[in-house]
């Protein structure tokens, strides 16, 4: 092994130091039962705007975090300061506030050992991208860009992780894993053209910078001289990423609990849930896979409970909801936590094909500030950004200005008309790695813009 | 002339009174709250580590640098029902250094500060600054800042949140929600966050400033359920800001007394009126408008973001580019003013000096209705020397550098950006009492705004149809389009100075990595003519 360069930040916990570290401060646990997460590693990350990158920043950090638990009373404790004293002190810390918190009637007892498989999510070539390498990266965006005499801003992060679980009860959990995410939005000198390319991967070698910058670059040129169209239904042909910034709320509005209780749009009028109900069209499926090479995430949850793959959609029918230990117990199946996975399959129509099937529509290269509006059918309000166009007998004929919408991703899946074949996107809203989604694109009706934007 | 502050409460409670809502904190504390000022410079070993840092940093390269040391703690507390969900306790202790080398920003933070560790981070910081000039166009330069050599700043806090005891406030959040329940909730959630941030700058230009920051806030969110399963909707308790303040500020949201309207508000929506859609006008409670003012206001008047430079996430602006825009361009009438600042007492980004050892100044974004000048750090403010020598002022930052921990590096932060009350003394229902056919909005809901900050939409808590001058009804499902300059053109009454008080939010996000700032924004009650409002329902 060559020595440790001076300016590399420490190496990532292995499971025997995570280990290690977890039984040392389990030693000073006088609780009932005690659990400690581990969440250990570096994000290296660098910035780019105006052609040149703006800021940098490389960090590393180890938080430890003690759930002490006295029959039904727990309560937790986090430090990233990683000496006896301090582990003597967050232990404590936890134990205190135990004690002083009321019953939890719904607390679930801490789980004996589990077995996880390994995350197929850790990539050398991620770990390994330095502040040098990144710099290298972004230059192979900004350079063509000024090139273009056009203006490159963005943002590349890498980070790299190791995550523990142990327990009182002999539960010991680790997985490491890495993530990187680039993404750029090239704008016209004068504002009136903007656009937009991104990637999202474990492995840093499966995001190519120069074939972003292209895609931004091209995007940005064809999006000038914007024209107005009236807000209204639209047939939609929706690439990847603004595919997966809407199938995400999806996700996030799984929750069986939330359904059982009456508070959500998988609830069933008259009560219970909709499990079985056939809610979008049948060529729709979603499922989450932490095995997913192109997917991944990580294979336990924070409790330590193994995570399997978990169809949420099958051919347009709820197949399930997310379910905790405890809901889940006392609904009498089994638990099905909601990971940082999604894959929806697709199909075989390309956005060649999709774009000459339609009289007039948009095309919509991604959405952007999308927030709750109403739960009870999952209804959101967003933009359009970087990249909307218009098509017209099969073709695209030219920018427009970009619109508001306030859909649901339930009508939009029931108004579908095609599927192409799915990618790895990168549909956060922060350009940080997000969620692994892998979406196709679709070809949807009557997608409902309810406002104009002069925003380029 | 500003009220008194006994005419302030008394029209405070009066306003608070006749709509159910919870007495806003902020104004009836905020005369007793300031800040406290030493030359404590605190712990001495980290002077010594800091030191160490820059000249470490300087000696690869540096051409100025500065170093961040902060231990934040936090606690969380979450409660739904009768049952505690989670108490997290966290404690998180590192530093950062930043580097400006030839031109060129560097970074580098850890958690371990020791000597070899600092040393290690110093040199990775100047490293990478030396990386980052491969594509270096034009050089970073910094405004000048006057030193300081040991300063120390405490922010306002009557009761430490870390001192109370965690039954008491485990009690207070379940009471809370017994309240809620028995006045017809069928589900019920709070919870509690607390900040201490103890933080310590030291910079290559001889300031060293120890800090200490609080803020808390008590949230609740009730839902209503339908008989049969067909409807739902929600109460959140956002007319309680979060504030920069100690636990009195939980004490005295007084959440055990508030809970059952919150209740009674939401089992009413369930029987609300749909929204017709069409143009009202719109007569914005302060609980409501700090939201549209921080999205439509606030964020746009980001330097960073008129110059591009966050163009990939949190996007431009149209207030650009300043050379077109400063001393000419028209937000809304002659009446309306934009204060930023970092001093308002009790406010989320008050601060003694901003994470670059800039004592921030108080400054008039919008000055009688017209563009006047922008949020700034020290490397962004000499991009506006022109316009500050064309009016006679010095080229300085405003102070708005900031960094949500020791592992994130510092940037472009918006302080507290506030509507300055009017001339005239207006209440709420006074300027209802003025309104022929409206509607008037109440606490915070849905938001969404675009990338250059033209087109947003914006929900609320409650909604009162207004005819004739008078609240006859809740509605439900509205949501107000607007674009941003014909908006605030259309603000035609505003309130005076009594009914000026402070909402905000701890989570702002801007940046890549994106941070979290804290921030709040002053304001008083106004109407706006003739706003679309479309309505938000439909059926799945």
């Amino acid at each position: 092994m060559s020595p440790r360069s001076l300016y590399d930040p420490p190496a990532l916990l292995s499971s025997d130091d995570a280990q290690a570290l977890a039984k040392r401060a389990l030693s000073h646990s006088t609780a009932d039962a005690a659990r400690v997460t581990i969440v250990n590693g570096s994000r290296g990350n660098t910035r780019f705007a105006v052609n040149q990158i703006s800021t940098a920043g490389d960090n590393t950090d180890t938080v430890l975090t003690v759930r002490s638990e006295y029959g039904k009373r727990a309560a937790s404790a986090s430090t990233n300061a990683l000496d006896d004293d301090s582990l003597k002190r967050v232990v404590e810390t936890s134990e205190r506030l135990a004690k002083l918190a009321p019953e939890d009637p719904e607390a679930m007892p801490e789980l004996g050992p589990q077995a996880v498989s390994a995350s197929p999510g850790y990539s050398a070539s991620t770990a390994a991208l330095d502040p040098a390498g990144r710099a290298a990266a972004v230059s192979r965006v900004t350079e063509p860009a000024r090139a273009a005499k056009l203006v490159a801003t963005g943002y590349l992060e890498t980070d790299v992780g190791s995550f523990a679980v142990a327990n009182s009860k002999g539960l010991f959990d680790y997985s490491r894993q890495t993530s990187a995410a680039m993404t750029t939005t090239v704008r016209t000198p004068d504002a009136s053209g903007s656009g937009w390319a991104g990637a999202a991967h474990s492995d840093w070698r499966r995001i190519d910078p120069s074939e972003l910058g292209e895609h931004a670059i091209e995007k940005a040129r064809r999006s000038v001289n914007a024209v107005a169209v009236e807000p209204g239904r639209y047939t939609v042909i929706l690439e990847p990423t603004a595919v997966g910034n809407l199938i995400q709320l999806l996700a996030f509005a799984l929750n069986a609990r939330n359904a059982d209780e009456g508070r959500s749009f998988f609830t069933k009028p008259g009560g219970g849930n909709k499990i079985g109900q056939k809610v979008v069209d049948e060529r729709v499926s979603l499922w989450s896979d932490p095995m997913d090479p192109d997917a991944s995430a990580n294979t336990f949850t924070a409790e330590g409970l193994p995570v399997h793959k978990t169809v949420w959609i099958e051919e347009g029918v709820v197949r399930n909801l997310a379910y905790d230990r405890f809901w889940a117990e006392k609904q009498n199946t089994a638990p099905s936590p909601l990971i940082g996975s999604l894959r929806m399959p697709g199909g075989t129509t390309t956005q060649e094909e999709m774009v000459a099937s339609v009289s007039r529509g948009i095309l919509v290269t991604r959405f952007w500030y999308i927030r709750p509006v109403d739960p009870r059918t999952i209804l959101y309000t967003g933009l359009t950004r970087d990249g909307t166009f218009l098509i017209e007998d099969g073709k695209i004929t030219r920018a427009v200005k970009n619109l508001r919408f306030n859909e649901s991703p339930i009508f939009m899946l029931n108004n579908l008309e095609g599927l192409g074949p799915p990618v790895r996107v990168s549909a956060s809203e922060d350009g940080g790695p997000g969620f692994a989604i892998v979406v196709p694109p679709v070809m949807a009706r009557d997608f409902t813009f309810t406002s104009l934007s002069d925003a380029v | 002339m500003a009220p008194t502050r006994r005419e302030f409460l008394k029209h405070t409670a009066a306003t608070a009174a006749a709509l159910g809502l919870a007495a806003s904190p902020a104004s009836t504390q905020l005369a007793a709250l300031q800040p406290t000022r030493s030359n404590d410079s605190g712990d001495p070993s980290i002077k010594e580590l800091t030191q160490r840092a820059l000249d470490v940093a300087k000696s690869a390269g540096a051409d100025y640098a500065d170093v961040r040391v902060s231990r934040n703690r936090s606690q969380t507390l979450l409660t739904r029902e009768h049952r505690v969900q989670n108490v997290v306790d966290s404690e998180t202790y590192g530093f950062g250094v930043r580097v400006l080398a030839g031109g060129a920003w560097g970074f580098a933070a850890s958690r371990d500060l020791t000597k070899a560790e600092v040393e290690r981070v110093a040199k990775q910081a100047a490293a990478q600054a030396k990386a980052n000039r491969s594509v270096l166009i034009r050089p970073v330069a910094l405004a000048p800042t006057p030193a300081v050599r040991d300063g120390s700043w405490k922010g306002p806090a009557e009761i430490d949140p870390f001192d109370v005891a965690i039954e008491d406030k485990v009690g207070l959040l379940l009471e809370a929600n017994d309240a809620a329940l028995k006045a017809g909730a069928k589900f019920v959630t709070s919870a509690m966050f607390f900040l201490r941030e103890e933080k310590t700058l030291a910079t290559s230009d001889g300031t060293y400033v120890v800090q200490t920051i609080y803020r808390s806030q008590p949230t609740m969110n009730v839902t209503a359920v339908s008989p049969k399963f067909t409807d739902f909707q929600t109460r959140q308790s956002n007319d309680i800001a979060p504030m920069g303040m100690g636990y009195e500020h939980v004490r005295d949201a007084k959440l055990v007394e508030n809970a059952p309207k919150w209740a009674q508000q939401a089992v009413e929506k369930l029987s609300a009126k749909p929204v017709d859609v069409g143009r009202y006008d719109l007569v914005l409670h302060p609980s409501h408008l700090w939201l549209t003012i921080h999205e439509s206001i606030a964020h746009p008047t980001e330097l960073d973001r008129a110059m591009g430079y966050e163009a990939n996430y949190a996007g431009t602006s149209f207030v650009s580019p300043p050379e077109k825009m400063l001393g000419t361009f028209r937000y809304g009438p002659d009446f309306m003013n934009i204060q930023g600042d970092r001093s308002q007492p009790g406010s989320l980004s008050a601060c003694g000096w901003d994470d670059e050892g800039v004592e921030p100044d108080t400054f008039l974004i919008i000055k009688n209705g017209i563009v006047n000048d922008y949020q700034t750090t020290r490397e962004q403010a000499p991009w506006l020397s022109w316009w500050y020598s064309k009016q006679g002022r010095e080229t300085r930052s405003h102070g708005c550098s900031y960094a949500q921990s020791w592992a994130d590096v510092q940037f472009q932060r918006m302080p507290n950006v506030s509507l300055l009350p009017g001339d005239t003394e207006r209440s709420f229902e006074e300027i209802i009492a003025a309104t022929d056919k409206g509607i008037a909005i109440i606490g915070d809901g849905s938001f969404s705004i675009d990338q250059q900050r033209y087109n947003a939409q914006f929900g609320g808590q409650l909604f009162y149809e207004i005819k004739g001058g008078k609240m006859v009804g809740m509605l439900k499902d509205v949501a107000y389009q607007m674009r941003t300059p014909d908006f605030w053109n259309a603000m035609d009454m505003i309130g005076g100075h009594a009914s000026y008080q402070l909402g905000g939010a701890f989570n702002d996000g801007k940046g890549q990595p994106s941070q979290a700032n804290a921030v709040s924004h002053g304001c008083v009650p106004a109407r706006f003519r003739q706003i679309n409002v479309i309505n938000t329902g439909r059926q799945a």
